[in-house]
């Protein structure tokens, strides 16, 4: 298996607050991985510890996480984060800017302000994000002025403006309705041929859907990683089976 | 090296500079701060005697004295202004909380607002056009209106938003057995709410200790003991901008003490009524 | 017996409906009540108004527009032109504003996008500090300490490097401009800041970490907040000018009390503030008097003006990034 990121004995703190406990896993290449467990099981720490987002609230990590064998706490997190994007649960685009400058903003972080290398990126990550058809007639609009749905995407491409490596996605779908979560899930199989995604979900439906691998977690813990056919058919393990099955969570 | 590169660093090498200025902005606004505080506490203790709080002000030419008259003064005068102020600042909160999601409520709300930005200055002319010219002379009244009128603003919006934080389920709880809205929102939501009110009212009082201009020629000043509520009446403040124009160095020196005084006494109000509002919520 | 009372608190229960309607007679007290407060302080800012309008009538009636125009303030000759008073004020504030709004918005940022959790409550008391010194305090202060400092230093200093610009000519006097300006952005400083501060932290956390997430510096990512609480900002600067317009006791203290329009901020000047403060126990005619309570009306009006202003910035902004 050709492995993207690898994660050994990962563990995260708030504080003195333990809230991920000895974690390893590994994630492969182009593929879709998902991340499922009861709220406040830490898979949405887990899914910031990937980009250093958990540093930025304050938090600190133990353990290792190599991203193409290179060990992630020793690289600048500026640089990092260009190639591990990241989609928020609700959508967060600048309200000062308009969609044009939503989607080149990451660029122009990187010091790109040409207009003419912009717009071809630009447009290129709104087709990729399935948006184009939809703005590309006002691009100058404010980002905020467009509906939900589309302000997910517009983030999605936002993120995949920048050129990233991985995609990590935290509930991207939560805050949508059926028809834009369905979009959304579209979208996620498209990517996957390019990017490697991991996405967090509390929806087990879509983890089924969109996943190869689902990993399981449960109080901080990595209860169960395997096939995603297998982990909704067959887990090996009884908690895992109580939670996929609905039995409690 | 290659140019992408070198942006990188260009913008981290910004990044580091720009928040560095941030950290040195704070710092910077904190010099002013530990100097005053030095120079009130190190020049004002050197008066600062029992005499300071008990005795009377010493006619000009002799040294020593006290300021008891302008002690007894502040007090009074914030208690005018209490008075007035804490009674309209929590009936008004009162009503825009609970019954001023309306026009005439949001009037009202500005109009707050807008008190709370006019000058202490503006409010004492006011105050003389309608306490000192009826009455023809200044008095310690007309100044406790004038600091009344000030502390409206920031009692009524505390109340406002301290009533605002009561969650709504306490209120229906309350509706939900039948006790009427006005006994509801007097027993329980103000009293859940009074701690937050206390400190409104704290900080409307001792803001209103400090101020000076409004008194200038409301309360006016009085060198002689006065409690008399019709009579000028002597003040901490006045005295202190008194005291340091005057071309004494006797008078100079006890403006510090009057300041340092001035300011413990904003500090032991603000520190007496965290006290009293604590120990209320404990034993709840 | 029991029965009796029953029977009347009934029959007493039907007449208030009949008065009241269905409504609770109590509630109703209760909601006249606090309404006959909220109108109180309605009437009383109208009141404030309409008092000082009456009050300088017979100037308003005198001079008219050339109250504001006139640059001739003689009690004496019983002319008031208010120009070179209003000159000060002006230019004090926007000094105050030059130097301050910087130091408070790195302030803000540091406060609100930089310091750990811990040592944030602090230090933002300490500002809140600052702001809690009653005026006449910092008057003390700069005539004692902060006078001599620019007398014996500061425009000694300026005068030799910078004496080519006509702002720093004149005798070195201390009291004056420079030291209004400088006491001002001190008292302005707190104020601005922590308004910015608590504008900054209402901007959502997710606007930080979508910049970080996209590989934003630090500083980028606060590029983006500060754009999107921009007019929160400015209203915050608008509420400082506000204060710095109408402070009275510190800057009559050190500006030098003189109504005089020179570019040098060495000179002398006077604010509107500080002419009342200053004149109005002295004020023996009629006229003298309703010149200044003229002033007073023009600095309510302005102070007005500027806090309304100030108040549709930050609530604009508060409506777009729906904090509110």
């Amino acid at each position: 298996m050709d492995i993207k990121i690898s994660v050994k004995n990962l563990e995260a703190f708030y504080g003195k607050n333990k809230v991920l406990k000895n974690i390893s896993i590994d994630i492969p290449r182009n593929k879709v991985v998902a991340i499922i467990g009861p709220s406040g099981c830490g898979k949405s720490t887990f899914l910031r510890c990937l980009n250093r987002m958990h540093e930025v609230v304050g938090g600190t990590i133990t353990g290792s996480i190599q991203v193409d064998g290179e060990d992630l706490t020793k690289t600048d997190p500026v640089l990092l984060r260009k190639r591990l994007g990241m989609v928020f649960q609700k959508p967060n685009p600048f309200p000062t800017m308009s969609i044009f400058n939503n989607v080149a903003a990451g660029l122009r972080f990187n010091g790109v302000r040409n207009k003419k290398i912009l717009t071809p990126i630009v447009e290129r990550s709104l087709k990729q994000a399935a948006l184009w058809d939809e703005v590309k007639d006002n691009l100058d609009d404010s980002g905020v002025n467009i509906s939900g749905g589309q302000q997910q995407r517009l983030c999605i491409a936002r993120t995949l403006a920048v050129d990233p490596e991985v995609i990590l996605m935290d509930e991207p779908a939560s805050a949508l309705d059926p028809i834009s979560t369905s979009k959304i899930e579209e979208l996620i199989f498209e990517l996957k041929k390019n990017y490697t995604i991991v996405i967090v979900t509390h929806n087990m439906q879509q983890a089924a859907r969109v996943s190869d691998s689902t990993a399981f977690f449960y109080m901080g813990e990595l209860i169960e990683y395997d096939k995603t056919t297998k982990i909704f058919t067959n887990p090996a393990n009884k908690q895992t089976e109580d939670y996929v099955t609905g039995r409690f969570g | 090296m290659n140019p992408s590169k070198f942006f990188h660093i260009k913008r981290k090498v910004t990044s580091v500079i720009m928040m560095s200025l941030s950290l040195v902005a704070t710092l910077i606004a904190l010099v002013p701060l530990v100097f005053i505080f030095y120079y009130t506490i190190s020049k004002g203790i050197s008066y600062l005697n029992i005499d300071f709080f008990i005795a009377m002000p010493k006619p000009v030419g002799e040294t020593g004295g006290g300021m008891a008259n302008a002690i007894a003064g502040t007090l009074l005068l914030i208690g005018i202004g209490g008075v007035i102020g804490i009674p309209v600042g929590v009936m008004t909160g009162t009503y825009l909380s609970e019954f001023g999601n309306n026009k005439f409520g949001s009037v009202v709300r500005f109009l707050t607002d807008v008190l709370s930005g006019v000058p202490s200055i503006v409010v004492g002319v006011v105050a003389y056009t309608l306490v000192v010219i009826p009455m023809k002379h200044f008095s310690a009244l007309a100044g406790g209106i004038a600091l009344g009128i000030l502390m409206i603003p920031t009692i009524t919006r505390t109340t406002e938003e301290m009533i605002k934080l009561v969650p709504h389920s306490l209120r229906e709880a309350g509706l939900a057995l039948g006790i009427p809205k006005w006994k509801t929102t007097i027993l329980i939501v103000l009293k859940t709410a009074w701690k937050g009110i206390a400190t409104g009212i704290l900080l409307g009082l001792s803001r209103a200790a400090g101020e000076t201009a409004p008194l200038l020629f409301t309360a006016l000043g009085n060198r002689f003991w006065s409690t008399k509520v019709g009579q000028p009446i002597a003040s901490l403040s006045v005295y202190i901008y008194d005291y340091a124009k005057a071309p004494f160095e006797d008078w100079n020196q006890q403006a510090w003490t009057a300041a340092l005084v001035l300011m413990l006494m904003i500090s032991i109000l603000s520190l007496t009524f965290r006290i009293v509002t604590r120990s209320k919520y404990k034993t709840k | 017996m029991q029965a009796n009372t029953k029977q009347t608190e009934h029959k007493r229960n039907i007449f208030l409906k009949k008065i009241f309607g269905s409504q609770n007679f109590g509630d109703l007290i209760f909601e006249r009540l606090t309404l006959l407060f909220a109108v109180f302080v309605f009437l009383l800012v109208i009141l404030m108004g309409y008092e000082m309008y009456i009050g300088s009538k017979i100037s308003i009636e005198k001079f008219g527009w050339s109250f504001l125009t006139n640059s001739v303030w003689d009690p004496v000759q019983e002319i008031y032109g208010a120009l070179p008073i209003i000159y000060g004020t002006v230019v004090s504030s926007f000094l105050a504003l030059i130097l301050s709004v910087p130091l408070s918005i790195g302030i803000a940022i540091f406060l609100s996008e930089l310091s750990p959790g811990w040592l944030e409550k602090p230090l933002s008391f300490l500002v809140e500090l600052l702001a809690g010194i009653p005026s006449v305090v910092y008057g003390l202060w700069g005539i004692f300490v902060l006078v001599p400092w620019i007398r014996n230093d500061v425009e000694p200093f300026l005068s030799e490097r910078l004496g080519f610009l006509p702002f720093f000519r004149g005798a070195p006097y201390g009291f004056g401009m420079l030291a209004a300006v400088l006491i001002l952005s001190i008292m302005v400083l707190p104020i601005v800041a922590s308004i910015s501060r608590d504008i900054l932290k209402s901007v959502p956390q997710s606007q930080r970490e979508a910049a970080l997430a996209l590989g934003a510096t630090r500083w980028q990512s606060t590029k983006i907040v500060l754009k999107d609480a921009r007019s929160g900002i400015f209203g915050a600067t608008m509420l400082g000018l506000g204060r710095a317009v109408g402070e009275t006791m510190a800057v009559t203290m050190v500006i030098g009390n003189r109504a005089l329009i020179s570019p040098s901020l060495f000179d002398p000047a006077y604010t509107m503030a500080s002419v009342i403060a200053n004149e109005f126990s002295e004020a023996t005619s009629d006229m003298y008097l309703s010149a200044l309570i003229q002033l007073a009306l023009v600095l309510f009006v302005i102070t007005i003006f500027i806090n309304a202003f100030a108040k549709l910035l930050v609530w604009s902004m508060e409506r777009k990034l729906g904090t509110r």
